[in-house]
């Protein structure tokens, strides 16, 4: 595995993407508007309720932090489906499968394409979140609530494994579609599972602490290491020229 | 008249081509049976042809004849099914060749599939951090492609805003940035118009004379005519190997055409005495079939001044590629 070769073919994307206006659009306002969101309901819960103990709007905290690993769930899509679907639309897959790079460089590369600017926009999101929350609570509080134990899991384990998640799970729709927006919205489908999760949380079917955060964490890596599997098989140069739609 | 080669005829003829080439030349590619199937269809039959350094090889067939395929097993793209080939010294479908021939191999697929919001100067810079060539390596070797191209005073434009041309001669040069020893084309000229197929062919045409070893798939009979020198004619199977003109024999041997100012019985006679091979008379007309007509033409012509007649004009004609390659895929169909 020639590194070189992979982030050669990340940056050539990465570029791209600069000039996407609507993956731009969605990797910046998306995680932004949602962690500026957020911030607001916890001060206007705080300020609206005075003398209440701030702890009790924990709940409410866990639930805003998971919605960083939803929205590493869902930034990914477009960026895959335009990086893959968008070489197969423009027939520049071939002569790129043409050179000594390996299906695995290929595919590294791409997926990088795709994971470096959504852990970004997640971190910078979840920065804005944390910091505006620490600083509507400290009065209340005299320390700061993040960062916390679950956020580390969230943001250290929880949310890159999604987004590699979310990458595969593009991978493999990919090789079935001839559109990129059918690509992204089949790929988006991804989030769907951590909504159930999230809304399994909201209503009290499991607690979104530590260790449950790890053991989610734990099933997700498995299913990673499978889908892994299945998109790597997917991303074959026979594959791709003789059975990819 | 259509002319049926039975397939011992077509096996002398591909392995007279083939042995022709080897006169102490390096084979650059040969493949031996290579056959792919895809399920119960098979595209690729046993193909077997042998391509020498500096050549330009033509693979010339109709849609669906198996010449994309037959690119794509060379490059490693696809596997083989079964047979054999090798490019330089490596073995095709070798799991460690593989990576080693697309080094030394360059392709341009039917679609030229060049990055459109990129640069032309971005598009070469691109393949040739892929092939590890080293900064100094793709200034220069950009900036010699882009201004044998006549594209370096828009090196910056996107390669999206270019002509259908202009692509597809980016794309040619896209596939030359690492200094391949061997240059896959297929279709080149396809779906441009005329204009812009011929800048292309002139292109090829530059390589040929710099000796590069050129693969080209086309259906254009007359771009493998004007471009390849030898053409393998294909239809699933390899039909025939051979020149233009080898392959334009396969439908009848060269015809000598002599148009005299008025007959006689001495010259009719003078003529049968020579023997000549499907010698007829249209009115004041003769035709003869000849191998070597600087040879055996001057003694006919000295034989018909000396009975008497008056000779206008004399022309030999031979079959065109078009009827040989119309006959050999009929043949084979």
């Amino acid at each position: 595995m020639n590194f070189r070769h992979s982030w050669i073919i990340a940056t050539k994307d990465l570029k791209a993407i600069r000039h996407r206006k609507t993956i731009l659009y969605t990797l910046v306002i998306t995680p932004i508007a949602i962690s500026l969101l957020f911030s607001y309901i916890v001060q206007y819960a705080v300020s609206s309720s005075p003398g209440t103990n701030v702890l009790s709007f924990a709940f409410l905290l866990d639930a805003f932090q998971f919605w960083f690993v939803i929205i590493s769930a869902i930034l990914p899509s477009p960026i895959a489906s335009y990086s893959i679907v968008g070489e197969k639309v423009e027939k520049s897959l071939e002569p790129l499968l043409a050179t000594p790079v390996t299906d695995g460089e290929i595919l590294l590369g791409k997926s990088l394409a795709a994971f470096i600017p959504t852990i970004v926009a997640t971190y910078a999101a979840a920065a804005i979140y944390m910091g505006s929350v620490d600083r509507s609570l400290y009065g209340a509080l005299g320390y700061l609530y993040y960062p916390n134990w679950e956020m580390v899991v969230i943001l250290l384990l929880l949310t890159p494994i999604t987004c590699l998640l979310s990458i595969e799970m593009n991978v493999v729709v990919s090789a079935r579609v001839t559109d990129v927006r059918a690509a992204s919205q089949l790929g988006g489908v991804i989030f769907a599972p951590f909504m159930g999760i999230y809304v399994a949380g909201e209503i009290d079917v499991i607690t979104l602490d530590t260790i449950t955060l790890l053991v989610i964490s734990a099933i997700l890596t498995a299913i990673a290491i499978a889908l892994f599997f299945v998109s790597t098989r997917t991303f074959q140069r026979e594959e791709i020229l003789t059975k990819w739609k | 008249m259509p002319i049926d080669l039975s397939r011992d005829e077509r096996i002398f003829l591909i392995s007279c081509a083939t042995a022709n080439v080897t006169g102490g030349l390096f084979v650059l590619i040969e493949a031996e049976n290579l056959t792919r199937k895809f399920g119960n269809l098979t595209a690729v039959d046993g193909a077997t042809f042998r391509v020498e350094e500096g050549e330009v090889f033509g693979f010339l067939g109709p849609n669906g004849a198996g010449k994309t395929t037959t690119v794509r097993m060379l490059c490693c793209l696809i596997s083989k099914t079964s047979g054999e080939a090798r490019i330089a010294d490596y073995q095709v479908g070798n799991e460690d060749d593989s990576p080693k021939i697309r080094r030394i191999i360059g392709l341009v697929p039917d679609n030229v599939g060049l990055y459109e919001g990129m640069s032309a100067y971005e598009n070469l810079d691109f393949y040739g951090k892929l092939y590890d060539r080293s900064e100094s390596q793709r200034k220069e070797s950009n900036e010699y492609f882009l201004k044998m191209l006549g594209l370096w005073e828009k090196r910056d434009a996107p390669a999206g805003t270019f002509s259908k041309g202009m692509k597809q001669k980016l794309a040619v040069a896209r596939a030359l940035i690492h200094d391949p020893q061997v240059l896959f084309l297929d279709e080149p000229t396809a779906n441009l118009d005329p204009e812009s197929a011929k800048t292309v062919r002139d292109f090829i045409l530059e390589l040929k004379k710099e000796k590069k070893t050129i693969f080209l798939n086309t259906h254009n009979l007359d771009e493998a005519q004007r471009i390849c020198d030898r053409i393998a004619i294909l239809n699933t199977k390899v039909i025939a190997i051979g020149t233009a003109e080898e392959l334009e024999r396969t439908v009848r041997g060269r015809q000598t055409v002599i148009q005299l100012a008025r007959t006689s019985d001495a010259i009719v006679k003078a003529l049968e005495r020579l023997s000549l091979s499907n010698l007829s008379y249209d009115g004041t007309r003769a035709t003869f079939d000849v191998a070597d007509p600087e040879k055996e033409n001057p003694p006919v012509v000295r034989t018909i001044v000396e009975a008497g007649g008056e000779i206008q004009t004399v022309t030999v004609q031979g079959s065109t590629l078009e009827e040989a390659y119309l006959k050999l895929v009929k043949s084979q169909g």
